[in-house]
């Protein structure tokens, strides 16, 4: 029941928030999304479940109820989380509690509306991340676009109605492309599923009990599927050339919406690649390899050169996003236990990461209006504090040891180094290695202009030292960086003990 | 069979009846009352009796479909009068959709009609047509589906052209009247020439008599003109020109209440009608109506969405919407086959109809509230509503994404489950049409959203009161709308086992 606690809890805090006069919606919010944060904590520390909830592991703080019947197959209100979910649970609550408080100083009209869509958004993302019924679990991961849309369109920048209708039609689109590649195959399962729980389709699916669907053979349909939902979840990641939203999305958005977007929204695309995809479909998932990892390199490459042209902080973060959600699906297609598990624990990593550097440039966008490299130099001067966290974030992207990014990406590099899905996997792997020299790159030629050297600022405004309430949730995500960095068993265990049942059987 | 009014029942069957007396003797009540007190006040309990009466029926109707009235486990439907009229399942199930949707509507009304005289008979009005839909769905012989018919067609006709000084409504009206009587004519001359073939009004005698092979043809013709009268009633093509001239000049609330429930009553009827009358194995060459609605279906959903995608004034678009729906619910009747799991394909357009009853008559309120507010009626006009009323405007975004089918919200569920039996029986391609209307009508109807919420006020306007019958009905559609997604288990159940019983 702890779940269901947790996500309802969740939806009347973002109610009573909606509701409440503007001057207190703020604090509110911050106060109501701890409730949550406690209870994933909780859940964290009540942990024993073991194995992958999808492939007969036991499931923790499961509930399984008829939802409704129809046809042949029954819809269930099923969640319950493993080792792989878990963690994302506790990502999700963190980071919104963290993003809501950071929202204090940029947000300044129709607060209520905006802290009732976070935690309404926040709500939605619990659900996708502990629902394991197919059903159940698309109802939450459409029901998060429609908060983005307004958190966008509405307290976003000059131009951000464009990026918010481009963000719902894009990632719509994608949905829907999913929806029909996996209602495809469940039609293609018949009689040996008889209902839309995930466990049930994954086995029956690994069991290779799957038949022809609208004049489909069975092995075309599997193929065809995966790629519908590849598309469709690819979308969500992204990876490229299907990326071209994250950018519009990131700079128009305000920078507490940029930070869920990029810490939680980003992987429930490579959480759903890694439950659908590579869990259900291994033998399609491993005859893809190359197109996969091709895609991943791409990714990885492509972005961090994006990211290397930009002139605006906030763009490079984002495409910088896009570079570290390749090497993700590079650990995810090498079905290793580092590999698969690497890929696991860079979500989180990233998470934190990519939030701690998106709410850095805000906080520098607070005082000084403007995010692009040319217009200011020797910030660090003004305000040494803020300075200080983001030059150790910077480093905590670029893989520096005992930060939680060298954590997630050196366990991927070792996991996708050692694959054995294709010989030609070593390569890919060194390919994508590059990309933490352009990263290393584009961080260290971006703190070097606007951080240090004689400050300069044209424009009219005092920079001074951030306020406490912008500078704290830097220090907690900086903080949780460096613990899981020191201590990646925190998670790792739990996250590889649920990836091992993926790498045997199922055809591969 | 001109002998049924005469024929006494036993006292246990006609209470059966009870929903559609309780509907017809509160329209009487509001007359009576308009006699005793004709003073202002009379608006507040004239708008109480006739919520009062209609949700009485509601529960009347509720209770009887859960004690299990008219369906196989209590004996199977109740027929009255030589067979004129029939209770069962569907019949009930369709009457919560009527009483229901006419609740919204007269709480809603209250405030609508508070500057305006001939209160009473509106009130009136809009129960008698609610009384004839109900006798619509129960209606078992061709004889009484075309009294019940126009019983709630005339009082219909009356309304929408109720505000008689605005040129619009009484254009609208005179429209909506004009094409109603050309389909009845042809309605009613279809109901002759398949009484010509086959020699019965009774829906059960003229199934027993429609697989004469001899003039196979003049019955193929009888069953087109039908189609055409319910194409009328439903508003779907080629008979849907009205719909949006009578939507937009009506009165807000009478919009709702034509595109919700006097739809569904045109649902009800066809179902009834078609799968009785013309059953599928038994039928001969050249008389298979379920093509002539797979075309319907497929052309009315696409001209339906893509005509609302070009308006500007959003009842417009909305009406254009409901003429999408209608394709939508049509699929009820295009995928059936003789052998089929038709009950199911049935039965999920039922449901779907009960959650557009809510949703659509939610949306056509909220423009309401609009007029009353003095907004403009393009979509710049709505820049901005949400900062001045944001609870309504939540509402009403919940009425545009579930009219979209996304989730979290009903229709989201009754569009899946309508898709999704159609792909059961085969029609993975009417399916397909379907899922892609749906997913390009996310576009206008998220110019309503986007309008509400993301533009800045273009203009000056002042909300100076919060009806409260308004925002009730409102805000009562809204929680319809959003709990009817975990709720929906029941309602697909039933509609299903209601429908299967007709196969």
């Amino acid at each position: 029941m702890i779940i269901e606690a947790l996500i309802g809890v969740t939806f009347l805090a973002a109610l009573v928030v909606f509701v409440a006069p503007d001057e207190y919606a703020g604090k509110l919010a911050a106060a109501l999304s701890a409730l949550p944060v406690l209870g994933s904590l909780w859940m964290w520390a009540q942990y024993d479940a073991s194995g992958n909830a999808l492939l007969g592991g036991s499931i923790a703080f499961e509930t399984d109820v008829v939802w409704l019947t129809l046809g042949g197959l029954d819809l269930h209100w099923f969640v319950g989380v493993d080792g792989i979910s878990l963690p994302l649970v506790v990502l999700t609550t963190i980071l919104t509690t963290l993003a809501i408080v950071s929202a204090w100083t940029p947000i300044s009209n129709r607060e209520s509306q905006f802290y009732g869509l976070m935690l309404f958004m926040e709500a939605n993302l619990l659900g996708v991340f502990t629902a394991l019924d197919f059903f159940a679990w698309f109802v939450f991961w459409e029901a998060v676009l429609v908060p983005m849309y307004f958190l966008i369109g509405v307290w976003g920048g000059p131009n951000r109605r464009y990026a918010a209708i481009k963000f719902f039609v894009y990632t719509n689109v994608a949905s829907l492309v999913m929806f029909i590649g996996f209602i495809a195959l469940v039609f293609g399962l018949g009689d040996s599923v008889s209902s839309m729980r995930l466990p049930e389709i994954a086995q029956a699916l690994r069991a290779g009990a799957l038949g022809g669907f609208a004049g489909l053979d069975a092995a075309t349909l599997k193929t065809v599927a995966f790629v519908a939902t590849f598309l469709g979840f690819a979308v969500k990641v992204p990876v490229a050339p299907l990326h071209t939203w994250l950018p519009d999305a990131h700079v128009e958005a305000p920078t507490p919406v940029s930070v869920m977007l990029a810490g939680v929204l980003l992987k429930m695309g490579t959480y759903a690649l890694l439950r659908f995809n590579f869990t259900m479909m291994p033998d399609v998932a491993t005859a893809l390899v190359v197109p996969i990892a091709g895609i991943a390199v791409i990714s990885v490459i492509y972005g961090a050169m994006l990211a290397l042209a930009q002139q605006d902080l906030k763009r490079i973060v984002a495409y910088s996003s896009v570079s570290s959600m390749g090497y993700v699906i590079l650990g995810l297609v090498a079905y290793t236990t580092y590999g698969v598990g690497g890929a696991t624990f860079q979500m989180i990593a990233h998470g934190l990461i990519s939030g701690l550097m998106f709410m850095a440039v805000g906080v520098i966008y607070n005082t000084t209006h403007t995010r692009m490299v040319g217009d200011m130099s020797g910030i660090a001067d003004r305000m040494p504090l803020t300075a200080g966290i983001f030059v150790a974030g910077a480093f905590g992207y670029m893989g520096l040891p005992l930060m939680a990014g060298f954590a997630g990406e050196f366990f991927i590099f070792k996991g996708s180094f050692a694959s054995t899905v294709h010989s030609a996997m070593p390569l890919f792997t060194a390919a994508a290695m590059f990309g933490i020299v352009i990263v290393a790159g584009y961080l260290l030629f971006a703190m070097q202009r606007t951080l240090f050297g004689p400050f300069s600022f044209d424009g009219e405004y005092e920079i001074t030292n951030a306020p406490t309430h912008d500078v704290a949730p830097l220090a907690v995500l900086l903080l949780l960086v460096i613990v899981l960095g020191v201590a990646p068993d925190l998670f790792f265990g739990m996250i590889q003990d649920a990836v091992n049942p993926i790498l045997s059987g199922g055809g591969l | 069979m001109f002998d049924l009014a005469l024929q006494a029942e036993p006292a246990a069957t006609w209470t059966a009846l009870a929903p559609a007396i309780l509907l017809g003797l509160t329209g009487l009540v509001l007359l009576g009352i308009d006699t005793i007190r004709t003073d202002e006040a009379s608006n507040a309990l004239l708008a109480s009796v006739s919520a009062g009466g209609s949700l009485l029926a509601f529960g009347t109707a509720a209770w009887f479909l859960v004690a299990g009235t008219g369906q196989e486990r209590t004996g199977g439907a109740i027929t009255l009068y030589g067979d004129a009229l029939v209770v069962d399942g569907m019949s009930l199930f369709f009457t919560l959709i009527f009483t229901i949707v006419t609740a919204m509507v007269v709480v809603a009304s209250y405030d609508y009609l508070r500057d305006h005289e001939h209160r009473a008979v509106f009130y009136s009005l809009v129960l008698f047509a609610a009384t004839g839909m109900t006798l619509l769905s129960m209606a078992n012989s061709l004889a009484t589906v075309f009294v019940s018919l126009e019983l709630a067609s005339l009082p219909s006709y009356a309304l929408v052209a109720f505000l008689k000084n605005d040129k619009g409504s009484v254009e609208a009206g005179l429209k909506y009247f004009l094409i109603g009587a050309v389909s009845s004519a042809v309605f009613a001359f279809g109901i002759s020439l398949v009484y010509a073939v086959t020699g019965s009004l009774v829906l059960g005698d003229v199934a027993a008599a429609v697989n004469a092979p001899e003039m196979a043809g003049v019955l193929g013709i009888g069953v087109l003109m039908m189609i055409g009268g319910f194409a009328f009633k439903t508003a779907s093509v080629p008979f849907h020109f009205w719909a949006p001239e009578a939507y937009e000049g009506a009165p807000a609330p009478i919009s709702a209440f034509l595109s919700s429930a006097s739809k569904a009553a045109g649902f009800a009827v066809a179902f009834r009608v078609f799968v009785e009358a013309f059953p599928l194995g038994a039928l001969p060459a050249g008389v298979d109506w379920v093509i002539a609605f797979q075309v319907l279906a497929v052309v009315t959903m696409t001209l339906g969405n893509f005509a609302a995608a070009t308006q500007e004034k959003v009842k417009r678009m909305l009406a254009y919407s409901s003429i999408g729906h209608a394709g939508y619910a049509l699929i009820g009747l295009a995928a059936l086959t003789a052998g089929g799991p038709n009950g199911d394909v049935l039965g999920a357009s039922m449901a779907h109809l009960l959650v557009y009853g809510f949703m659509n008559t939610g949306a056509f309120l909220f423009i309401a509230l609009v007029e009353h507010w003095g907004v403009g009626r393009t979509f710049e006009d709505y820049n901005g509503l949400a900062s001045t009323a944001p609870i309504a405007a939540v509402a009403m975004t919940v009425f545009m994404f579930s009219l979209a089918g996304l989730p979290p919200f009903g229709g989201f569920l009754s569009k899946y489950a309508l898709f999704y039996s159609a792909i059961e029986a085969g029609f993975w391609w009417l399916a397909a049409v379907g899922a892609i209307n749906s997913a390009l009508s996310l576009f206008y109807y998220s110019r309503v959203v986007k309008a509400m919420w993301i533009e800045s006020p273009s203009g000056d306007f002042e909300i100076q009161s919060r009806p409260v019958g308004l925002y009730a009905a409102v805000i009562f559609a809204g929680l319809g709308t959003l709990l009817l997604l975990p709720a929906f288990g029941p309602v697909i159940e039933t509609a299903q086992t209601v429908a299967a019983t007709l196969f």
